[in-house]
């Protein structure tokens, strides 16, 4: 067995154990912990594939910033254990029905992409090209040939930013006193003290 | 058996990194309490051995030597693994500094990405640390540790792209080269983009919870932060990986505007000494633009430094980048470096 195999079977059985750890581990941090384990054994798969723009975007993106939220969520949040396994049957049918959904899905994919002979499987994926670099070729793509539909979906996400902003928005009450840095930096010894002679006995007047 | 002969140098590359590093750090260590002594007017650390030149090595005994106690309410392994997860990925991102031409234990062509993503990590050690102590202190530290490092990350991640917009490439060792110019230091992009030089500097002091920005171990108020349960070999690992990163970023500093390797002077005969010599003192003297910082800047308050991150250097930065791009695109330098 050559290595890099020796390596996709490591990075590929670490992350399906990981993702099955983030189902069925008791504690939510530790299921968060997993769940990145598994981001990394991903961008290692990536990696292995030659694509290691997207393997880095994805620890960057997903390991550095959404699980690091994912995580603050769940440090924070009191479960009850008790009452979480109580819901765990309620909610079983309708996450069998929803698994067994999408499992079959998959099976449609697989098994037609599988017995087509339109889709040989040595071709489905594109040649890796050598002459540019990953960085080089998604720029191309995304920057070059498809500017377009790349600065709608830029538009999408801003959207759904200044709607975010807009929900947590609260009008502030009044006479709630606001920190202005320029005004407390603009202070100086002029504005902000007074030099007082104090005589023995009779404090300060006023 | 080629296969096999290559892991095996890349092993003892790798290995002779690690102990040149760890050493390195000792010292590095020693001159931030000398530094730190020598601005108060003291004379720090000046016992163990001549000028207490073998201080650290005896607080490394010390810290290996002593009991390592765990709270008995701590998640234990989450606990023990998050000292571990921060030295390890201090030390991960060394793989592809390039210390001179073609030093690099890697040589990726994603090197500063590789580079982000990995500190852009370090921020995991912190928070299972303090979430794992099963304490106050640690936890606020750790939250507060989270997101001060998710905010100036931001920032760091803007200058990098200002400074790959000139280079037209993601790889360490291209970087340095796009500097190298007749005009020597003047070449390097620390002149041409003075203000995204400060913003880093400034941005690297708090990705590493380097004072005026140590709000996670404010001993004030948090006691030790999110260190205040550890102690020993975990509380050695947490320091030890801290300084990795300071390092770490001393190194990208010298890599993105101080021209990495390259001579200031560039001609004989100051072009024969090796470029490694140039490469560590740069960061020799970033590392004591550090100390001289954690000497005479007092420490900021929270909400002073989230607006710093979020109100003064996220600005800066963004506008830079337009600025850049547009000067770039407008007298024609893009993707100049990389050819």
């Amino acid at each position: 067995m050559t290595l890099p195999a020796l390596f996709f079977y490591l990075f590929a059985s670490m992350t399906v154990a990981a993702g099955l750890m983030v189902i069925s581990s008791k504690n939510p941090v530790h299921s968060v912990l997993f769940l990145i384990l598994a981001f990394v054994n991903a961008a290692g798969l990536f990696v292995l594939m030659g694509a290691e723009f997207l393997a880095m975007i994805l620890v960057v993106v997903y390991v550095g910033a959404v699980a690091v939220l994912f995580m603050f969520v769940t440090m924070m949040l009191d479960v009850d254990f008790a009452e979480l396994r109580d819901g765990f049957l309620q909610y079983l049918p309708v996450g069998v029905l929803v698994g067994l959904i999408m499992l079959s899905e998959l099976v449609l994919v697989v098994g037609a992409w599988a017995t087509s002979g339109a889709l040989p499987k040595t071709e489905a994926r594109a040649p890796i090209p050598t002459d540019v670099t990953n960085a080089e070729a998604l720029g191309r793509v995304l920057y070059t040939d498809h500017i377009l539909l790349f600065q709608a979906a830029g538009l999408v996400l801003l959207v759904a930013m200044v709607g975010a902003i807009v929900l947590t928005l609260r009008e502030r009450r009044a006479g709630v006193k606001r920190q202005d840095i320029a005004t407390q930096v603009a202070r100086g010894p002029a504005t902000a003290i007074e030099v007082v002679k104090v005589r023995s006995g009779e404090g300060i007047p006023g | 058996m080629d296969t096999i002969l290559h892991v095996l140098l890349i092993l003892a590359q790798s290995l002779a990194l690690l102990v040149a590093l760890l050493v390195f750090i000792a010292y590095i260590l020693l001159a931030d309490r000398k530094v730190w002594a020598a601005v108060q007017l003291r004379r720090g650390p000046n016992v163990v051995g001549p000028f207490g030149l073998f201080q650290s090595f005896a607080d490394l005994l010390k810290f290996v030597l002593k009991e390592p106690v765990i709270p008995s309410s701590a998640n234990k392994g989450v606990f023990l693994l998050a000292p571990l997860i921060a030295c390890f990925l201090a030390l991960a991102a060394w793989a592809v500094i390039p210390l001179a031409d073609g030093w690099a234990i890697a040589d990726l062509n994603v090197g500063i990405l590789y580079v982000f993503a990995i500190s852009s990590l370090g921020v995991y050690g912190v928070i299972m640390g303090g979430w794992a102590s099963n304490s106050k202190y640690p936890f606020l530290g750790a939250l507060r540790s989270a997101a001060q490092m998710v905010s100036y990350e931001v920032s760091i991640g803007f200058v990098i792209i200002t400074v790959l917009l000139i280079v037209g490439s993601l790889n360490l060792s291209d970087i340095v080269r796009a500097q190298d110019t007749a005009a020597g230091v003047f070449g390097w992009y620390w002149l041409p983009l003075f203000p995204m030089f400060v913003v880093f500097f400034i941005s690297a002091l708090a990705e590493t919870n380097r004072p005026p920005f140590d709000l996670p171990e404010a001993e004030s108020e948090l006691v030790a932060g999110f260190m205040t349960e550890y102690a020993s070999t975990p509380y050695l690992l947490f320091m030890l990986g801290e300084y990795v990163a300071i390092m770490t970023m001393c190194a990208l500093t010298t890599i993105l505007f101080l021209g990495g390797w390259l001579s200031p002077i560039p001609f004989p005969p100051f072009t024969w000494i090796p470029g490694v010599f140039w490469f560590v003192g740069k960061m020799c003297l970033v590392f004591f633009m550090f100390a001289m910082v954690k000497a005479f800047v007092p420490r900021y308050r929270y909400d002073q430094l989230m607006r710093l991150g979020w109100k003064v250097f996220l600005p800066i930065s963004l506008a830079m980048v337009v600025i850049v791009a547009a000067v770039l695109q407008i007298t024609g330098w893009a993707g100049q470096g990389a050819g």
